[in-house]
C-alpha cells in the first residue's frame, strides 16, 4: 500500500493524545495531582487530537461532507471512528473544564472514566479500520489493534513525563517508568507482528487473479499507457533498500532511543521532550513502514510495478 | 429468488481490442453522472478514470504460449467487501438487481472502498474526488427510449467478438447461467468469499478431430466419383462434335 501521509499523522497524533489522556486519568485515580497539571495536559492531549483531526481531513476528496460520515456506525469501522473521535475530544474537554472550574473531585473522575471508555473505543476503531479487511493479511490480526493501543499509551506517557517534568515535577518520574514499561510492551507486540508478517504467504496468486491454472503466467500489458489508480495507490514505489531503512529506523527510534533518554536519570524537560519528539518521529516511520509493508492482492494485476 | 445482473467474459473468444474500453469509456463519461477524468490524454504520461480495462497476459513457456487477454472490471460481488467498509452509504448493493453502484453525491473520497476491494475494480476521480466504478450501465439498461436489444451494457454491445454475455446468473435458464453451467465459468479469487457475480469462461483447447470416413466417403466403396469419365479411343472427343 502506498502509505497516506494524512492517516499516518492522524494515528500517531490522536493516539499520542490518546495515551497522554489515559496517563492523566490514572494519575487523578491514583493520588492527588494539582488541576493546574491535569488542566495543561487536557489542553495538551486536545491539540494533540485537533491537529491529527485537521491532517485527517486532508485524506478526504470532499471534507466538507465528512459529516456524512457518520451513518453507517453499524457496518464500518471508520464510521464508528468517526463518532467516537468528537464523543472523545468533547471527555477530553469536558475533563480539562471539570478542573479548570474546580469541579468535586468525584465528578471529575467520572467524566475521566467516561473519557478513558471512549479513548479505549477510540484505540479499538483505528486499529479495527485496518485489521477488518480480510485479504490484507498484514493488518488482518489482533496485534494491529493492539499495536495501536500500545504505541499510543506509550507515546502518551512519555509525552505525559515531558509535561510533568515541566508543569509538576514530582510526576516526572512514574510518568517516565511507566513511559518505559508501555514502550517495551508495544515494542515487542511489533517485534511480534513483524515476526507473524514474515512468516505469511499471500493467499492469492497470479493464478487465482485470472483463473488460469499454469504455474507460468508472465503479465504483457496492464490495460492502460501511463499510470491510474490501481498503479499509484497500492504501490510505496520505494525500493527494497528504503523499506528495509525504514524498518530499522523505526525499531531504533520507537522505543531504544526513547527508553535511553527516559531511563537517563535527567528529569529536564528538554531531555523528556526530545524522547517524546523521537519516539514521535519513530512512530512516524512505523506507520509508514506498516503501509508499506502491506501486499494488496489487486497488485497481482499489475505486475510490471509489483 | 433476486435478479443477479451481472457479466460473463468468454476469455476463449476474447481478442483483445479493447472496443469495451473505449465504448465503455464513451457511454459513461457522457452520461448525466457526469464525465471521467483524463490527464495528458494525448501526453506522454496519460491517465485517466475508467471503469473496465483489458490486460494481457501470456501463459506457458516458449514455444507452448499462449495469450490471455483479460477485461477486468468491477464483479458485482454477492457479498461485495466494499460495501460495509464505506462510511457514509454511498457505496451500496441494489438490492432488486444487485448492480453495487456509488452515489457520488454520497461519497467523502476517503478511498476505503477501494483498499477494501482485492480486485483493485474502483478507481478514484481525480478531478471530482469521489470514487468510481462499473455501473453495468444502470443508466441504460433500463431505458425505455431504447429498443430492446439495446438494452445492455456498452460494453456488452461494442464486442466484435461476443466475449462478453450479459444476464441474470440467478436465473438458472438465462444465457450467462447457462454459459457459466456448460462452459466451466469461474469467479475471480474465490479464497476471499465475495463471490463475484461476474464470471469468467476459460480459454478451451480447440482441436480437430479428422476421422477416415470425413478424408474418403464410407458411403462410396467404389469411389466411383474419383473415376475420371473417359472416352474409348476412336470416339469423338467434344471438341469433335462442337464448336466452342
Amino acid at each position: 500500500m502506498k502509505p497516506a501521509w494524512s492517516v499516518i499523522f492522524f494515528t500517531t497524533l490522536a493516539g499520542a493524545g490518546q495515551g497522554l489522556f489515559l496517563a492523566l486519568v490514572a494519575a487523578e485515580a491514583l493520588g492527588e495531582v494539582p488541576a493546574g497539571f491535569l488542566v495543561s495536559g487536557a489542553l495538551l492531549a486536545l491539540g494533540l487530537l485537533a491537529v491529527g483531526l485537521a491532517a485527517s481531513f486532508f485524506h478526504l476528496g470532499h471534507p466538507e461532507r465528512a459529516w456524512r460520515s457518520a451513518a453507517m456506525w453499524r457496518t464500518s469501522w471508520l464510521s464508528r471512528e468517526v463518532i467516537v473521535l468528537p464523543a472523545f475530544m468533547a471527555a477530553v474537554a469536558a475533563f480539562g473544564l471539570s478542573h479548570f472550574f474546580s469541579f468535586e473531585r468525584n465528578h471529575s473522575l467520572w467524566i475521566g472514566s467516561a473519557g478513558a471508555v471512549l479513548c479505549i473505543a477510540l484505540f479499538v476503531c483505528t486499529g479495527m479500520i485496518y485489521a477488518c479487511l480480510p485479504f490484507l493479511q498484514e493488518w488482518r490480526t489482533p496485534l494491529t489493534v493492539v499495536n495501536f493501543i500500545a504505541f499510543g499509551c506509550a507515546s502518551g506517557a512519555t509525552a505525559a513525563a515531558a509535561l510533568a517534568a515541566w508543569q509538576h515535577p514530582p510526576l516526572a518520574r512514574p510518568y517516565a517508568a511507566a513511559a518505559l514499561a508501555l514502550g517495551a510492551l508495544a515494542y515487542l507486540t511489533r517485534l511480534a507482528a513483524l515476526a507473524r508478517n514474515r512468516q505469511l504467504r499471500p493467499k492469492s496468486t497470479l493464478s487465482t487473479a485470472i483463473g488460469v491454472k499454469h504455474p507460468k503466467i508472465v503479465q504483457i500489458a496492464h490495460g492502460a499507457a501511463g499510470g491510474s489508480f490501481n498503479t499509484r495507490e497500492f504501490f510505496h514505489g520505494r525500493p527494497r533498500e528504503v523499506v528495509r531503512a525504514v524498518r530499522w529506523t523505526f525499531l531504533a527510534l520507537v522505543f531504544p532511543v526513547p527508553a535511553a533518554l527516559l531511563g537517563g536519570g535527567a528529569d529536564s524537560a528538554a531531555v523528556l521532550g526530545a524522547a517524546f519528539a523521537a519516539q514521535y518521529a519513530g512512530l512516524l516511520a512505523e506507520r509508514w513502514y506498516f503501509f508499506a509493508e502491506a501486499k494488496h492482492p489487486q497488485n497481482l494485476y499489475y505486475q510490471a510495478i509489483a | 429468488m433476486t435478479k443477479q445482473l451481472a457479466l460473463v467474459i468468454d476469455l476463449n473468444v476474447c481478442v483483445g481490442c479493447h472496443a469495451c474500453v473505449t465504448s465503455c469509456k464513451q457511454w459513461n463519461t457522457s452520461g448525466e453522472a457526469g464525465y471521467l477524468s483524463d490527464d495528458n490524454p494525448y501526453g506522454a504520461d496519460p491517465t485517466g478514470t475508467f471503469f473496465n480495462r483489458v490486460q494481457t497476459f501470456e501463459v506457458g513457456e516458449f514455444p507452448d504460449t499462449e495469450t490471455v487477454h483479460f477485461p477486468k472490471s468491477c464483479l458485482h460481488c454477492e457479498d461485495p467487501p466494499c460495501v460495509p467498509v464505506c462510511p457514509t452509504g454511498a457505496s451500496y448493493k441494489r438490492a432488486e438487481d444487485g448492480i453495487v453502484l456509488v452515489d457520488y453525491d454520497k461519497c467523502i473520497g476517503c478511498k476505503y472502498c477501494a483498499w477494501a476491494c482485492p480486485y483493485g475494480a474502483r478507481e478514484i476521480d481525480e478531478h471530482q474526488k469521489v470514487m468510481k466504478k462499473c455501473t453495468l450501465c444502470v443508466d441504460r439498461i433500463y431505458d425505455q427510449n431504447l429498443p430492446e436489444a439495446e438494452r445492455k451494457p456498452a460494453c456488452v454491445m461494442a464486442c466484435p467478438t461476443s466475449a462478453r454475455l450479459f444476464g441474470d446468473v440467478h436465473d438458472p435458464e438465462s444465457v450467462v447461467s447457462r454459459a457459466i453451467r456448460e462452459s466451466g465459468g469461474y469467479a475471480l479469487m474465490p479464497e476471499w468469499g465475495t463471490q463475484p457475480a461476474n464470471h469468467y469462461l476459460p480459454r478451451r483447447k480447440t482441436t480437430k478431430r479428422l476421422h477416415p470416413d470425413e478424408l474418403e466417403r464410407h458411403d462410396n466403396p467404389l469411389k466411383v466419383d474419383g473415376r475420371l469419365p473417359r472416352p474409348e479411343p476412336g470416339e469423338p472427343a467434344l471438341d469433335d462434335v462442337t464448336s466452342w
